[in-house]
């Protein structure tokens, strides 16, 4: 079995971008593959990203592809929008139930005192919310496979065009570029064009949406929104190119970094990883032995406190 | 236990230069709890306290301070008040009304500024305040040479950043929308919160009016202008969203009246209205509504449509000071929205009739009304 080829995971790029390095960590790619859809209609405006790698970059367009093709395809069209309301109502039906738990593991956790009862409540409480985001991820699964047996998206000409002009395209790049954005259309992009054994087969540097896009799950977040509680909600699963990490970009902005309660119920909910604030200069490499270097990150704690990784290597234990 | 207040009464007794100290530390008015004191130093005869606070009496008397040139003012304002006032010196027969010489904080308005207090628990919003990694947006002069008004009338629209030709975006009309750049940071509250991902990009004009007493006065005249004059003007030069849940009208004051009555005058054409301390002056029975001439046509205007409420938009945003005398009526339309089968949502903060306040409930109205891709995106 070939090894996994490396991948690193990058914070936002605008302000400090960090992509030359990125290349230069997974070896210095000679041409790279573009994705971009998550910027939706700017997708082709990428001389800034292109400027940051020594050699060609080649953007595949998915955005754009997309586009064309429903609007050549109004069956294959009419399919995805029925697919997206169903996954909308189920989401809604989500947020319903996770609103109460939250809000129950939330007063919980505020209560003074660490005594056993009031921990095992805390567990309990957790524990629920933590089944009904597997719940939920369990309900879109379904849904997908339903919809699957239901249409051969695969079959549409149209799109075996563009998944066959994709493979050839990346065939000819050593590495990908995943940019940020939109994260639901991005993810609807590597989906349907297939992307997914062709993100697995080469190196990849991902940002913000292109990170979180690639994890195990999808978990949208902000603690303080202009309107509601601001419940982080696992909105997907994603495409699973590395494990252990959930990548939470602008996590100065978007988190109550100094709130233990938000901080310790986040840790604590998605305990199976490591939840990795990235904001501007943070970077992971991750490796098929696990991860070999992160640099500007800091981790969410479950007791509530956000640790700084060392600016060396490895994570704290 | 002696009080703060008290003790600092005492403290100035024997060293009135306390109060220097105080004003270079920024500290003036104290607040202590929900207790605030508003200080002055200097000799006078009498010294006011002139504040815009509707509820209590408009002025409130300083006292000396033992044998010292100081004066302190106590007054209790609750949690997350903002007060603007003022400051009347009387000296040998003379009164002057000025701004507060020991506070550098400002409220600016077209007739000047006030000096500003804020109570326990009042924060600026950090989206007010400009944020050097936010992308500004442009603001672009229009000309309408022809109006239903028989003279050009001047637009100022703002563009978002990485505005596009290609793309379609909402729409936000906004009355006095030079005062709202210019006293209440709309410009950069635009800038935030579109960078913030709460608002999308949007297109947003702003309008004045030369005549806004009689023109917002919920003037047909001004209704046609925003409907047959300004709106396909706009349709022509900017890619607009043609759902009305993407079109929106915004003012305060009389430009909440404006926007109202420019929504009933073409219903449905705006799903989404922002109605800030709207002059919604009224009457229940007969003619006096208690203000003066010029809201008569506007409450011949609201008594009409308290009369046979209808729904004319999708959302209203509806916000008023609980320290302006306009709550009574903002309060008495709340129902009447909502009876017509329009979703509201009415807030109240405790501020005066002011920019300040109009600019502190621009986050939620907007976000509200035009939600941002906030959960989705992160560039």
């Amino acid at each position: 079995m070939d090894p996994m080829p490396p991948i690193v995971l990058l914070g936002p790029q605008r302000l400090r971008p960090m992509l030359r390095e990125a290349a230069e960590a997974i070896g210095g790619p000679a041409r790279i593959a573009a994705i971009t859809g998550g910027w939706e209609e700017r997708e082709l405006e990428d001389d800034e990203l292109t400027q940051h790698f020594d050699g060609p970059v080649v953007n595949l367009r998915l955005h754009h592809r997309l586009e064309t093709m429903l609007a050549d395809d109004p069956e294959l069209m009419r399919h995805l929008h029925r697919r997206q309301d169903r996954l909308q109502r189920r989401r809604d039906l989500y947020h319903i139930r996770l609103a109460h738990a939250l809000d129950a593991a939330r007063e919980l956790l505020r209560l003074p005192g660490t005594h056993r009862d009031l921990e095992a409540a805390r567990e309990d409480a957790i524990r629920t919310v933590h089944a009904i985001d597997d719940h939920h991820v369990e309900r879109v699964q379904d849904l997908d496979r339903a919809f699957k047996e239901d249409f051969d998206v695969g079959a549409r000409p149209a799109l075996a065009y563009h998944r066959q002009e994709l493979a050839e395209m990346l065939g000819a790049c050593d590495a990908i570029a995943i940019a940020g954005g939109h994260v639901g259309r991005l993810l609807e992009q590597l989906r349907l064009f297939d992307l997914g054994a062709a993100l697995g087969a080469r190196p990849v540097i991902a940002w913000s949406a292109g990170a979180m896009a690639l994890g195990r799950r999808v978990v949208l977040f902000h603690d303080a929104p202009p309107q509601g509680p601001g419940d982080a909600e696992v909105h997907d699963v994603g495409l699973a190119r590395y494990d252990g990490f959930l990548p939470l970009p602008h996590a100065r902005h978007r988190l109550r970094l100094d709130d233990p309660v938000r901080v310790g119920l986040f840790a604590r909910r998605f305990a199976e990883v490591r939840c990795v604030a990235m904001d501007e200069g943070a970077r992971l490499l991750v490796t098929e032995d696990g991860l070999q270097h992160a640099t500007g990150c800091r981790w969410l704690q479950p007791d509530g406190t956000v640790v700084d990784t060392p600016a060396t290597s490895g994570a704290p234990a | 236990m002696i009080s703060a207040t008290r003790q600092l009464r005492r403290d100035l007794e024997t060293d009135p230069t306390i109060v220097d100290r105080l004003a270079a530390a920024k500290r003036i008015p104290l607040t202590d709890g929900t207790t605030t004191t508003f200080l002055y130093r200097g000799e006078a005869d009498e010294v006011l306290l002139r504040h815009f606070i509707y509820g209590l009496p408009t002025t409130q008397r300083f006292e000396r301070i033992g044998g010292t040139d100081v004066w302190s003012c106590v007054m209790e304002l609750p949690e997350r008040s903002r007060v603007e006032y003022k400051i009347q010196v009387t000296r040998n027969g003379q009164s002057q009304l000025i701004r507060d010489p020991l506070n550098p904080r400002l409220a600016r308005d077209p007739y000047g500024a006030n000096s500003v207090c804020h109570g326990p628990g009042y924060e600026t919003p950090a989206w007010t305040i400009a944020d050097e990694e936010a992308r500004p947006g442009t603001l672009a002069p229009l000309t309408l040479e022809r109006t239903v008004f028989g003279e050009p009338r001047h637009v100022t629209v703002y563009e978002p950043p990485r505005f596009r030709p290609t793309r379609r975006y909402p729409l936000l009309i906004v009355h006095d929308g030079e005062e709202f750049v210019e006293y209440a940071n709309l410009k950069v509250v635009l800038d935030n919160l579109i960078y913030r991902l709460e608002i999308p990009p949007m297109i947003v004009a702003l309008t004045q009016s030369p005549r806004r007493l009689d023109e917002y006065a919920a003037s047909e005249q001004h209704a046609r202008f925003i409907g047959d004059d300004l709106l396909p003007r706009l349709e022509s030069e900017y890619p607009l969203l043609p759902d009305p849940s993407a079109r929106g009208l915004m003012g305060a004051s009389f430009g909440a009246v404006a926007a109202f009555s420019a929504a009933c005058h073409e219903p449905e054409a705006f799903g989404r209205l922002l109605l800030l301390s709207g002059s919604f002056a009224f009457s229940d029975i007969g003619d006096d509504h208690g203000r003066s001439p010029a809201f008569d046509p506007v409450a011949r205007f609201v008594n009409a449509f308290r009369d046979t409420p209808r729904r004319v938009t999708d959302r209203v945003f509806l916000a008023c000071g609980t320290y302006e005398s306009l709550i009574y009526e903002n309060r008495s339309l709340l129902p009447l929205l909502q009876s017509a089968g329009m979703e509201v949502r009415y807030r109240e903060a405790r501020d005066g009739h002011n920019w300040m306040n109009w600019r502190d409930r621009l986050r939620e109205g907007l976000a509200w009304l035009f939600p941002g891709p906030l959960w989705l995106v992160y560039e």
